[in-house]
């Protein structure tokens, strides 16, 4: 027997994941090695090797820990970013129960519940920024549909992406627009997929609405629940075309998330390093977050076997 | 096999040079806007039309994005000409050894006498890198039929600025329009009322970073602009508005005037208002400071990685040519900074240009003049300055302490 008629089962599975390892460590690992590794330096994103006429580097220099220095305890504006990170963390999941109300809403049988469903599904599909510029005009305080609506009540306009306390739940409210679009199909299929016996016997006990929904239909909906936590949860933390689209950032800075702050930072204010510092922070977050919910979702498992 | 694989390499290495060398010259530019656009295409057919042995390709930007995506092309894949800016928005680039001198054009186009007035903008340590296509005047641009109404005439200086804000102001109409989403235009107030209050020495200074954001003389310039925002004289809310969203009150009637560039008067033109319009210069503040205004220079330049850079100098010098530069700055709405190009028909050029030519000094611009670095962050103070006043101390501290 040859070496590769012998080895041949052990090594295929290699081979043929070797693509996919290739891409991965190109365009994810690696960048995420060197952004640290940036985040250590001074740096305008030109040319790392270009020299000075005294032969010193030009556009690189090691500064250390002096980028998080700066972050943690010279910038206010970074725990603006990171609070309103906690906000849309936190209010963003309110898609959830909402979503999870409408898929019961269209899981009914009546004619033409089908193009209700497409209907509720149809922000999903629409691009982050028309629905952020749709929202930005419905906000507008002189113009808008909110305007005309607070107005008709005899109430004064809310200049909502303009007041520094309440524009990031601006934001956040177009959010759920594909938000929950997204959960109630998630919810949709996670529907079909409970058992109607279950149901039945629910019923014969003589158990119905809520109590039928919180102890027998939403126990068996928990794996759509889990992925819509995930799906908002990690899109909640990388926010950042609504608000590049309905605020850029603003009123001065205040509705700005870390993703935001770190686009703002490298690509306009030209500080590389310090955009690479806050990337860093923000991949940690995500990744103790990630790494929690890896652990919760092996262990469920293990405890199902 | 062998021989076949090199005959096919041969061939697409023909192929790709034949694209990147002589002939073929590429141009990066940020001219998105329609009547932009036009007025830059019109420049590209006069060129091609005079040397018809090149291939021009335009890769078009969008305005925005474009300001991002220049560092990249310059460093990874340089076209043979960018659109760019003057001042130290170009300086940054020379720095970074990204923009060619091109001297030598200056020196055989005549440019050093056709261009003379904007030469100093261009120059980096004696040396030319770039050609300016496109220069424009600030000001505010007012409603007269307003003005008329109300019987109140041009303001020459602050009191009598003041005092048109508040007429306008008890009849009901907005004196000052003014949309501050994407920061900018109130980095056009500061200017104005810094150049007014402090001269053009010291706010280049402090462009350049050599004066504190606390320096005792900044003083006047932030009291003064509290004179306009604590009556209630600019727009409310222009924090939600961006510079097109706030030309609806004016073009609507309900605001009186607008300090802005002449990029305006297009869509004066298309809402059919430019008829009921008027523009006047900013009005002085103390006696004695010498006059200077924005106006921002729009440029032409030769990467450094440039593979044609024979046709891009062609393309350059070109500017000399008084037809094209006249047709490229006409259609875009903006003056040419050449002296042979005919002289402005639109009343509004007219005036700009008169302004322009009796000014003392001529800044580019607040987020031009400074610092990338520090620039947004400025205006994002200046915007805060505008909602909330009381903040001035904590703002000024705070831009000290990124600035150092």
């Amino acid at each position: 027997m040859t070496f590769w008629e012998r080895n041949q089962l052990r090594i295929a599975p290699f081979l043929f994941l070797a693509p996919a390892i290739l891409v991965f460590l190109i365009y994810v690992i690696y960048p995420i090695i060197d952004s640290i590794w940036v985040s250590f330096h001074q740096w305008n994103g030109m040319d790392r090797n270009a020299l000075n006429e005294d032969g010193t580097l030009k556009n690189w220099k090691w500064v250390g820990l002096e980028n998080y220095y700066i972050l943690f305890f010279d910038d206010e504006e970074f725990y603006v970013s990171l609070f309103n990170n906690i906000r849309w963390l936190i209010f963003s999941l309110l898609a959830i129960p909402i979503g999870l109300l409408l898929a019961l809403f269209v899981n009914q049988k009546i004619t033409g519940i089908r193009y209700v469903k497409s209907l509720f599904y149809f922000p999903f599909v629409i691009n982050a920024v028309v629905i952020g510029v749709i929202f930005t005009w419905f906000y507008n305080p002189k113009y808008g549909a909110l305007a005309v609506i607070l107005n008709f009540f005899g109430l004064d306009p809310i200049p909502v992406l303009a007041e520094e306390e309440i524009a990031t739940y601006g934001i956040i409210i177009a959010s759920f627009f594909p938000g929950i679009a997204y959960t109630m199909i998630l919810y949709i299929t996670g529907l079909t997929g409970v058992s109607r016996e279950m149901v039945e016997a629910g019923r014969i006990d003589g158990v119905s609405g809520f109590t039928m929904l919180w102890h027998v239909v939403l126990p068996q909906l928990r794996p759509a629940t889990l992925i819509a936590i995930v799906v908002t949860i990690v899109g909640a933390l990388r926010s950042f075309d609504l608000i590049a689209v309905m605020t850029a950032g603003g009123p001065w800075g205040s509705t700005e998330v870390l993703a935001y702050k770190m686009y703002q930072e490298s690509l306009f204010n030209y500080r590389m390093g310090y955009g690479a510092a806050i990337a860093t922070i923000l991949f940690l977050i995500m990744d103790i977050y990630i790494a929690w919910f890896l652990y919760r979702l092996f262990k469920n498992e293990k405890s199902e076997k | 096999m062998g021989g076949k694989m090199k005959k096919l390499l041969t061939l697409v290495i023909l192929f790709t040079s034949t694209i990147a060398s002589a002939g073929t010259l590429v141009i990066n530019s940020n001219q998105s806007g329609e009547s932009s656009m036009n007025a830059f295409n019109s420049y590209v057919d006069a060129f091609k039309a005079a040397h018809p042995e090149v291939t021009v390709v335009v890769n078009e930007f969008e305005h925005e994005a474009y300001k991002t995506a220049i560092r990249n092309f310059l460093t990874a894949e340089a076209p043979d000409v960018a659109v760019w800016f003057a001042g130290n928005r170009m300086k940054f680039f020379v720095d970074q050894g990204l923009f060619q001198d091109v001297s030598d054009v200056w020196e055989d186009a005549g440019l050093n006498d056709l261009m003379a007035s904007s030469k100093g903008s261009l120059t980096v340590d004696g040396k030319q890198y770039g050609v300016p296509w496109g220069y424009y005047q600030w000001g505010v641009y007012y409603r007269k039929d307003l003005f008329d109404q109300l019987g109140l005439n041009v303001p020459r200086d602050w009191e009598e600025f003041k005092w048109v804000c508040a007429m306008l102001k008890k009849n009901g109409i907005t004196p000052i329009t003014i949309g501050t989403k994407f920061l900018w235009t109130a980095g056009g107030w500061f200017d104005y009322l810094n150049l007014r209050i402090n001269g053009y020495q010291f706010h280049m200074d402090l462009t350049a970073g050599k004066v504190s954001y606390e320096d005792p003389r900044l003083d006047a310039v932030f009291d003064h602009w509290r004179e306009l925002i604590d009556p209630g004289y600019f727009l409310e809310d222009h924090a939600s508005f961006s510079w097109q969203d706030a030309q609806a009150p004016q073009i609507n009637g309900e605001a009186a005037m607008y300090l802005i560039g002449n990029f305006y008067v297009p869509t004066l033109e298309s809402a059919g208002v430019v008829d009921k319009m008027d523009f006047f210069q900013f009005p002085t503040i103390y006696e004695g400071v010498g006059v200077a205004e924005d106006a921002p220079t729009d440029t032409i330049h030769i990467p450094s990685g440039a593979k044609n850079v024979e046709d891009a100098k062609k393309f350059l010098a070109f500017l000399s040519n008084a037809e094209a530069a006249t047709n490229w700055a006409k259609i875009a709405g903006v003056l040419s900074p050449n002296k042979n190009a005919a002289k402005p028909t639109d009343r509004f050029q007219v005036m700009g240009a008169k302004m322009l030519a009796e000014a003392d000094d001529i800044a580019q611009f607040w987020d031009r003049d400074s610092n990338p670095d520090m620039a947004g962050a400025a205006m994002e103070g200046f915007q805060e300055f505008m909602v909330k006043p009381d903040r001035e101390d904590k703002i000024r501290a705070r831009l000290e302490k990124r600035k150092s």
